[in-house]
């Protein structure tokens, strides 16, 4: 390894664990290829050394599918758009039997998704009464991203057990505009901020891949690193019919890889979990490059309306890395 | 009732873009069996069926971790295999 940000991340984030800054991401994004391995190797030396060794697995199931009155313009669930999906709620036992089969999975996180600008009464008592039934089944950590949140809302979901809520950035600050127009980045900030206050894990994704310029990925990856996320979920897009952006292109693959490691560079001790898109992104090959590149966390099996890796694919890679599933503990 | 890739292809209709599988186009033109399909059926192992195979009608989907099914409201339920 002879390229100078990768001495200098070597130096900074593994032996000191102090995250890169927006302008030396940039250089991490701009490495040529024949420089991507060293970058991935590093990444996952840092991951190991702040992380350990465990993966955290995650399987996570839509409440409320279709019909969102927001204009993200990667989102099939828009109801802005001329999509395919089509609204549907899930009754509790449904919910309590996808838990089941995610708990059996060895996974540790259940995550309950909303596609909502924020919960109504109905849809928060939906979910209190399937965080309930799922408590009294199944032996796993509920998370929750049900959109923006009001401060009660925060505390009630909070009090009923709520360990982790999930509310992405997406996209840098300063792309945001290109990409929503019905809330802006300091509502979601807002929301990220009052569940941090309440005690809850944050989770705070970003999706690359938009039409985002290197610059904006790494303004992306140091905003998210200033919020402090407990996990920061990877998604890569994924262009979905009807949508503004159904017709971009999908992302190169080693692009993909030069971002995975540049946002462990940029959160050495954060959760980074492959999200939505890396089938279509990465593939087989790709997938297992990011897990020896800085990826510490997985989401198992399917996502809110598109397939994922039959989970056995992922649990076996993981078994062949010889990296072993976090355990579940506790929290609350 | 079905898994994976195998029901989509099984109808007159295809499962991703609901236009016809037979190679018709929406307007009656004859175009043979397309690219476009062949994509489709690439594109599913990785999607549930949106449309119906048997008529093309937008589906209601639910997709869990391990799963899928879908509803056409004239024909019914399918679930992954």
């Amino acid at each position: 390894m002879n390229h100078p940000i990768l001495e200098t991340a070597r130096q900074q984030v593994l032996e000191q664990g102090i995250g890169l800054t927006e302008a030396q991401l940039v250089d991490v994004l701009r490495l040529p290829d024949d420089a991507l391995p060293a970058a991935l190797e590093l990444a996952h030396q840092v991951r190991l050394r702040h992380c350990g060794e465990d993966v955290e697995v995650e399987g996570i199931i839509s409440i409320k599918t279709g019909g969102c009155p927001e204009d993200c313009h990667f989102c099939s669930q828009s109801g802005v758009f001329d999509s395919p999906v089509r609204g549907v709620w899930l009754d509790i036992p449904e919910l309590v039997k996808a838990a089941k089969e995610t708990a059996a999975t060895g996974a540790t996180e259940f995550c309950i998704v909303a596609a909502v600008r924020g919960p109504d009464i109905k849809l928060l008592n939906q979910v209190r009464f399937a965080i309930g039934r799922i408590r009294e089944e199944v032996d796993i950590n509920i998370a929750c991203s049900l959109g923006m949140l009001t401060r009660q809302q925060v505390d009630q979901l909070a009090s009923w057990g709520v360990h982790r809520y999930n509310h992405n950035l997406e996209t840098a600050r300063s792309y945001f505009p290109q990409v929503v127009t019905t809330h802006t980045y300091e509502e979601r900030l807002e929301t990220c901020a009052m569940v941090k206050d309440a005690g809850m894990e944050l989770c705070c994704g970003a999706l690359i891949g938009m039409g985002e310029t290197l610059e904006q990925r790494a303004e992306l990856a140091a905003q998210l690193a200033a919020l402090e996320p407990h996990e920061v979920p990877l998604n890569f897009l994924n262009p979905r019919p009807g949508t503004p952006l159904g017709h971009q292109d999908v992302m190169d693959g080693k692009d993909a890889l030069r971002a995975i490691a540049a946002f462990r560079l940029a959160m050495p001790r954060t959760v980074l979990r492959y999200a939505g898109g890396r089938e279509l992104t990465l593939g087989d090959l790709g997938t297992r490059e990011g897990l020896l590149g800085g990826i510490n966390a997985v989401i198992v099996g399917n996502y809110l309306t598109t397939l994922g890796r039959p989970a056995d694919a992922d649990l076996n890679l993981l078994v062949d890395l010889n990296m072993p599933i976090k355990e579940l503990q506790r929290t609350l | 009732m079905t898994d994976r890739g195998t029901q989509r292809a099984a109808g007159p209709y295809c499962g991703l873009c609901g236009k016809p599988a037979n190679g018709e186009t929406h307007d009656g033109g004859g175009l043979p069996p397309s690219d476009t399909h062949l994509k489709c059926a690439r594109l599913l192992m990785l999607e549930p069926p949106r449309f119906c195979v048997a008529c093309g009608r937008r589906q209601k989907v639910q997709v869990s971790p391990q799963g899928w099914w879908a509803s056409c409201s004239r024909h019914g339920m399918t679930v992954s295999g």
